[in-house]
């Protein structure tokens, strides 16, 4: 049970089940009706998220990733995005087939989310502290002054300097890293069961890279929140996560813990992202980087979505989907992972 | 975050990474799609076949009055029916094009080269240069065109004698002294847009002229919106001497234009509306037209509004 | 702020004198004798034509002229006209009727225009936006003194809706209504697209779909957070507009026969007043000058990115 809220929220009417599982997303499918063709942006994934748990999301551009937070919040633009099959379930309710009215309470007060770029993704019209204030009012139907009143704990909280002072500037007055802090102070405002970062240090400094990480990593024990972190970026999750799924092609082509995935990868693909990650200790070896470009997702090739790029690819990958299957304590979507494990 | 959504709807396949077109090249395929883009080429092909032309479409002679067959209702042998001077309707609107559509283009690319190379000067030489040039521009910009065409035309009228190509290039001297402004300042802003770009630093550090620097590198970049609003004024203009003819200062009698014909048959527009349909009719699909062109070029060049 | 208001205000003043001097000089151009018809059927006497081109400095070199003219312009004295009558009072009376239509002109264009803009950009590609789509492009081809007669003549004088002409100095708002919807029809359709194509492209802005993940319902999502960003460049056209309306006011006053400065500009062009125009022009002018300063500052305002530093 969630005793670590703030008597301030009230009781959600949303519980983990007794073993902790607060989301579950199960054979979703996503895809963009577009005047070219239909593109399969996400086909068939499932995962699911327990209380306190972080779970990454690795995967290139248009792997999915984003789509998949975007189902979840229930944020993508439908048309041209449609769901043809699928179920996002949190505390056992699914999402897709919540009333629209039922599910614009979920956001926000039980499941909320940040994005890459702070700048864009603050109104510029609008002081901050107003931004994260409104989450008080319209959900909690606080007054003003005591939402500017919130807004300026939760602005300390996530450690902005003189957040007084600063509670009625505008986001085009902060730095980039403030302007993540304040996406992130909105995002945990309600004191959500998940959150959900979407490439959340891509577009910041090296060094507030890793503020961010361990102001993230520090909000998710201290809330025992579920915490979903989306990156392309191998090297930002090591230390945070959990668990890691790795998208391809808007399939999930592996799962495992993720020392595992990183000690002993069990996909072709998961082992080229690991490769590509400069390493301090083998200084002056070439990079290693995945030859080729991820596929058109309106023409996604037959059988493994990976074979085209894959160096280990023979005839059975270019003719037979492999299923997603355990191989020791991970699970791969490859004909040939105990090779890779193993090799 | 952003991109991994565009990436998932325009994906970049290997199949597809050969075809680097430029944008222009991409304008042009989505113009070549849009059927507004091609209805609009229609009429003004039309339109300008009509000024240059008029014989192709009639051979009724406009200025041939038939005192006995005055206002007339729309028959087979008069089509739109004949006015209140006995003449037909048909032929007048069709030679009336002349006028609007000479009107429409000359004062478009005047517009476009005076405001044109004010609006680069401005930009591209900055400091006092641009100071003196904006004050000039907005001393312009500050006088309505229709006030100023109406004070201009009265200025220097005209009387019956005056030949029918001295009157119109009047009117497009004084649409072009009210109405370059507007090209001027949106040109001084694309140059201000494209200069600070890498490619002209580049330029100009290695030494260009300025004159070149222009011509192959700000040109480009900055003549396209230019041209998309002088395609959007043209149709303003075509109103604007319809007016002026309107309040008896542009184009008079004997000489054909839209504006003319609207003007003489709003006196009887009572008992005789078709007299003022027709000139009306073609006047707006002229204007139209040029609209419509100017909103499919910027739609082309501009796919973030598709 | 106070001094951005300063620098604008200094720069209005070689636009004001640039501006009148070419008036002026177009007005020094006019042909023809301002003393025609004044004295009834025959011409004058040379000694009344001498006196009456002393009095208004007519002999005068044009830059001596437009000088003496400046000279009394700066001391706020607008002059007399041609027939003895201060141009101020003149003005002050035209300028209120003409000043009125403007400014229920553009309360159409902010009303009907945003309204109708919101509609088909929330309703992108349904019925409500290709019938505004379509709609605004028929206004905008359709020249405004068309669509005057044609208003006039059905509102007006068939069904009796309007009163069809205005000539009253003191018209009621009520029989300034046709006038007004018809001074401002071409830019209600302007701010019509202006203010969908920003309300379109703003709905695709991240601050949007932030605002969807925060449990936003669509009409507070629209309503405060995307409408406020689509305004700004509406506000500033509509403000700018203000000047135009004015000058556009030339026809609408013709075809409803208002006394207002459109009508007193043209008939003093006729009876070659040429102060009477110039002053009507200038005051035209700063006003124009003033309205855009209004809107510069008030863009500051609604956008906090803009500083008049």
């Amino acid at each position: 049970m969630s005793t670590t809220t703030k008597s301030a929220a009230p009781q959600s009417q949303y519980q983990p089940d007794a073993n902790g599982r607060l989301l579950e997303v199960e054979n979703l499918h996503v895809e963009f009706h577009t005047p070219d063709g239909i593109a399969r942006a996400i086909n068939g994934a499932s995962f699911d998220l327990h209380q306190g748990e972080t779970l990454a999301i690795l995967g290139e551009s248009g792997s999915g990733k984003s789509v998949t937070a975007q189902a979840i919040m229930g944020i993508l633009d439908m048309p041209p995005a449609v769901i043809p099959e699928g179920a996002i379930r949190y505390a056992g309710h699914d999402l897709l087939t919540m009333p629209e009215e039922q599910r614009r309470k979920v956001r926000g007060p039980e499941i909320s989310m940040i994005f890459q770029d702070a700048l864009s993704s603050l109104n510029p019209t609008f002081p901050v502290g107003w931004q994260i204030g409104e989450m008080f009012r319209q959900h909690r139907g606080m007054n003003k002054s005591d939402a500017y009143a919130q807004a300026v704990r939760l602005m300390e909280r996530v450690a902005i300097p003189a957040a007084k002072e600063r509670v009625k500037q505008y986001p085009h007055q902060f730095s980039g890293g403030m302007r993540q802090r304040i996406m992130i102070a909105m995002a945990i405002a309600l004191d959500p069961a998940v959150l959900i970062a979407d490439e959340p240090t891509t577009a910041l400094d090296v060094t507030v890279q890793a503020q961010i990480m361990a102001l993230l990593a520090e909000l998710q024990e201290e809330r025992q929140m579920g915490l979903i972190l989306i990156t392309h970026d191998l090297g930002v999750v090591a230390d945070v996560a959990d668990r890691a799924a790795v998208m391809y092609a808007g399939r999930i082509v592996a799962k495992a813990d993720i020392d595992d995935l990183y000690a002993r990868p069990a996909h072709p693909y998961t082992r080229g992202l690991l490769e590509s990650i400069p390493r301090l200790d083998q200084k002056g070896q070439t990079l290693a980087a995945i030859g080729g470009l991820p596929p058109n997702l309106m023409r996604i090739p037959p059988g493994c979505a990976f074979n085209p790029r894959c160096r280990m690819a023979q005839e059975i990958c270019r003719e037979q989907e492999p299923e997603l299957r355990r191989v020791g304590n991970q699970e791969s979507r490859c004909h040939f992972a105990e090779e890779v494990l193993n090799g | 975050m952003t991109d991994t959504i565009a990436a998932g709807v325009q994906p970049t396949a290997p199949d597809e990474v050969g075809e680097a077109r430029s944008l222009g090249q991409d304008a042009w395929r989505a113009l070549k799609k849009n059927k507004l883009f091609w209805a609009s080429v229609v009429l003004i092909v039309l339109f300008v076949l009509m000024a240059i032309w008029p014989s192709l479409f009639t051979n009724q002679d406009p200025t041939y009055g038939d005192i006995s067959r005055v206002r007339q209702r729309p028959s087979a042998e008069h089509w739109f029916g004949t006015d209140g001077q006995g003449y037909d309707i048909y032929s007048r609107t069709i030679y009336g094009a002349r006028a609007s559509i000479i009107v429409g283009i000359c004062t478009s690319i005047a517009t476009l080269l005076v405001g044109g190379v004010i609006g680069i000067i401005a930009g591209f030489y900055g400091g006092w240069v641009d100071a003196v040039v904006s004050r000039i521009t907005d001393i312009f910009f500050a006088i309505p065109l229709l006030l100023g065409g109406i004070l201009f035309m009265a200025s220097f009228p005209n009387d019956a004698n005056t030949p029918y190509f001295v009157i119109v290039g009047k009117v497009v001297l004084t649409l072009t002294i009210f109405g370059w402004p507007s090209i001027a300042r949106l040109m001084r802003s694309s140059v201000l847009q494209v200069k600070p770009n890498e490619y002209v630093l580049a330029a100009r550090a290695l030494g260009a002229s300025p004159w070149r620097i222009i011509r192959s590198h700000i040109l480009p970049n900055a003549l396209a919106p230019a041209i998309v609003v002088a395609t959007i004024n043209l149709g303003a203009y075509i109103v604007a001497e319809a007016t002026l003819s309107f309040l008896g200062i542009g184009l008079t009698p004997p000489a054909i234009s839209w504006g003319v014909a609207i003007s003489d048959a709003l006196v009887a527009i009572r008992t005789y509306p078709h007299i003022l349909l027709f000139p009306s009719l073609f006047l707006s699909l002229a204007v139209l037209a040029f609209i419509m062109l100017g909103d499919a070029v910027r739609d082309a060049f501009d796919p973030k509004s598709r | 702020m106070g001094k951005y208001i300063v620098r604008r205000l200094l720069q209005m003043i070689p636009v004001v004198l640039g501006a009148t001097f070419i008036i002026f000089a177009m007005v020094f151009a006019l042909p023809g004798d301002p003393t025609a018809g004044k004295c009834g059927e025959r011409p004058c006497s040379p000694e009344y034509v001498a006196k009456f081109r002393e009095e208004h400095n007519l002999n005068d070199p044009l830059p001596v002229q437009y000088g003496k003219y400046l000279g009394k312009l700066v001391q706020g004295d607008l002059g007399t006209n041609y027939y003895g009558i201060p141009v101020k009072e003149d003005l002050a009376k035209r300028y209120t009727i003409t000043g009125r239509l403007a400014v229920m002109a553009i309360a159409f264009e902010a009303i009907i225009g945003i309204l109708a803009g919101v509609l088909a950009g929330v309703r992108k590609g349904r019925f409500i936006d290709n019938l505004v789509t379509v709609s605004t492009l028929f206004v905008i081809s359709i020249p405004v003194f068309v669509i005057g007669v044609f208003m006039q003549y059905t509102l007006g004088i068939k069904w009796g809706i309007f009163p069809a002409t205005v000539p009253s100095l003191d018209a009621s708002t009520w029989s300034l209504v046709l006038p007004a919807f018809v001074l401002g029809a071409l830019s209600i359709a302007y701010v019509a697209r202006l203010t969908r194509t920003n309300l379109v492209e703003n709905l695709r802005a991240d601050y949007v779909r932030t605002a969807a993940a925060k449990g936003l319902s669509k009409q507070r999502t629209v309503g405060v957070h995307t409408l406020r960003n689509s305004l700004i460049p509406v506000i500033t056209f509509i403000g700018a507009d203000f000047g135009a309306l004015l000058g556009g006011a030339i026809v609408t006053e013709r075809i409803f026969n208002i006394q207002g400065v459109g009508g007193y500009i043209f008939r003093s062009i006729n009876s070659r007043d040429g102060v009477a125009v110039v002053s009507a022009v200038t005051v035209l002018v700063i006003v124009y000058l003033l309205v855009n300063l209004l809107v510069d500052l008030l863009y500051g305002v609604l956008d906090p990115r803009i500083s008049h530093d």
